[in-house]
């Protein structure tokens, strides 16, 4: 019994650092073969069709959402301050800083890193990416790389339209419907938000998101096993180690950017 | 003589992990003719076109395609073969995400420069030749099982390949689309001078077409001959299979302990 537990241990252990090793070599050998990605940016820009634009309704009324729920609670808190004219600089700060990246993350990992997962774990079982190497065309230049750096540039664009409309959500809940004056809603943000600190650092943790969540799901693609529950299986992978991977860099991250700030 | 033979292999031995499949295979293809690999589902006939392929290397032995040996080849060598190779799969494996002209046109894009309006007329060409040239702008869901393998069949010779590998071609097709696909590859083959591997199980359809055969059984070639011989052969292995025997020398049941012992027919008894 204890040597069966040993033994089961021991296998999950080289499961895991094989498997971490395959994922570094797939990660090196994606960045290596992103020359067809840029010289044909065609290939790129079609996949950011679907990674990017198609996961915009999700990301604009998302967005939305969260800037008037935003605009609410900072509402109800601040007036028991006095400092309901702070409202601008609490949604703007709240979704530049953090909910824009994060959120979108989340989001990106579930609409465009589940469907890339299940597209390359599928094109892998009906032997495409096979049918591709017999053609001496290298799969992770042809069908990877323009994949990844089309999450990598698409990732940042949807935070930055994830933050653009829950400001205008935190807007339309806090100036148009509870009365906030408008002039110290955009006054107060335009002063308290400081491109450096604030609106650069939040570009830097999206483009950090992109490129784990859009590796992490080609990787569990690119490894499915060749069965239905296997692609199944890695698609849900995709969308919890994503998840998870997006909320601890966001926790790395904001210690490293915001620790000397006051 | 020398320079007839395409695919040449010479005691290679592959295995996944412990588990060997391959045994030691002899095999030898030469060009303009249809060369059949046969035997029973697992016995290494798939590995073996993987091998040929370049997919996997062999253990020990060597195999060379057109003179280059594949174990020695880095991946440029390797894809700078390939390119003179042409591989239907089993199912098509046809790109989903294009219509049936992009899937043909795949290759002239990805390996020549040619203008737009050349790569139109040659995948014409070659859709035309496997009789689909009216199907080209449909998508591959689209498509029937016989209809996908030939346009599959159009995409591997898009290159004009010296060697066209076939794996299960005739599986799951209805009697129609079974002899139009046999009589496809005889006619490819002839036509444009190119060295065909069909790795099948359908001994009627291919001995049909083929001019020489390889048996598998275990990882080893157990027979070889034209396909009167093998019709004629008197080995027991080859016999059953080619009259599709349900017991012989490939049993009919999985090995279990004795029948009376499982249903306790002895004690029964005592």
């Amino acid at each position: 019994m204890l040597k069966q537990a040993i033994e089961n241990l021991g296998n999950h252990t080289i499961q895991g650092v094989w498997r971490i090793g395959f994922a570094s070599r797939f990660f090196l050998s994606m960045l290596l073969h992103s020359g067809t990605a840029f010289r044909r940016f065609g290939l790129t820009i079609r996949e950011m069709y679907f990674t990017g634009v198609l996961s915009l309704i999700i990301i604009l009324v998302s967005g939305l959402f969260v800037g008037m729920v935003l605009g609410l609670q900072g509402y109800e808190t601040l007036q028991r301050y006095g400092s309901e004219s702070a409202l601008g600089t609490l949604v703007a700060l709240s979704l530049v800083r953090e909910l824009g990246p994060v959120l979108a993350g989340l989001l990106f990992a579930s609409r465009a890193g589940s469907a890339i997962t299940a597209e390359i774990g599928l094109m892998k079982a009906t032997e495409q990416l096979s049918a591709m190497e017999m053609m001496a065309v290298d799969p992770i230049a042809r069908v990877v790389a323009p994949r990844f750096w089309a999450g990598v540039i698409s990732m940042p664009l949807l935070a930055a339209l994830f933050s653009a409309m829950g400001v205008l959500g935190g807007y339309l809940v806090g100036v148009k419907l509870i009365g906030v004056d408008e002039g110290s809603f955009w006054s107060q943000m335009q002063g308290a938000v400081d491109f450096e600190q604030d609106i650069l650092n939040g570009v830097i943790k999206s483009v950090v998101f992109g490129i784990a969540v859009t590796t992490i799901a080609l990787f569990e693609g690119y490894d499915a096993p060749p069965t239905a529950e296997g692609v199944s299986g890695a698609t849900t992978r995709t969308v919890v180690t994503s998840s998870l991977v997006v909320l601890a860099l966001d926790f790395i991250l904001t210690a490293f950017m915001f620790r000397g700030l006051n | 003589m020398q320079n007839d033979i395409l695919v040449e292999i010479e005691d290679a031995v592959f295995g996944y992990g412990a588990r060997p499949v391959l045994k030691g295979i002899n095999l030898t293809a030469k060009r303009g003719q249809v060369v059949a690999i046969m035997g029973s589902s697992g016995c290494g006939k798939t590995t073996l076109l993987r091998l040929i392929g370049g997919q996997i290397k062999a253990g020990q032995g060597t195999v060379r395609v057109a003179g280059e040996s594949l174990g020695e080849l880095d991946r440029a060598g390797l894809y700078r073969v390939r390119r003179k190779m042409g591989m239907l799969f089993q199912f098509g494996a046809l790109f989903t995400d294009m219509s049936v002209f992009d899937n043909v046109a795949f290759q002239l894009r990805e390996h020549t420069d040619l203008p737009d309006d050349v790569i139109r007329d040659l995948v014409l060409m070659k859709l035309h030749a496997v009789g689909l040239r009216g199907a080209a702008h449909l998508m591959p869901a689209e498509l029937s099982g016989g209809m996908a393998r030939r346009v599959a069949l159009a995409r591997a010779i898009a290159l004009e390949p010296s060697l066209v590998m076939y794996d299960e071609p005739f599986a799951g097709l209805d009697p129609i689309s079974l002899g139009v696909t046999g009589n496809l590859i005889r006619r490819l083959t002839d036509t444009l001078g190119l060295t065909s591997l069909v790795v099948t199980h359908d001994v009627q359809e291919s001995l049909k077409i083929v001019d020489y055969v390889y048996f598998v059984s275990e990882g080893v070639i157990v027979a070889e001959g034209t396909a009167a011989e093998i019709r004629a052969s008197g080995l027991p292995y080859v016999h059953q299979f080619v009259h599709g025997e349900s017991d012989g020398p490939v049993p009919f049941h999985y090995p279990a302990p004795p029948y009376v012992d499982d249903l306790r027919l002895g004690a029964q008894s005592a």
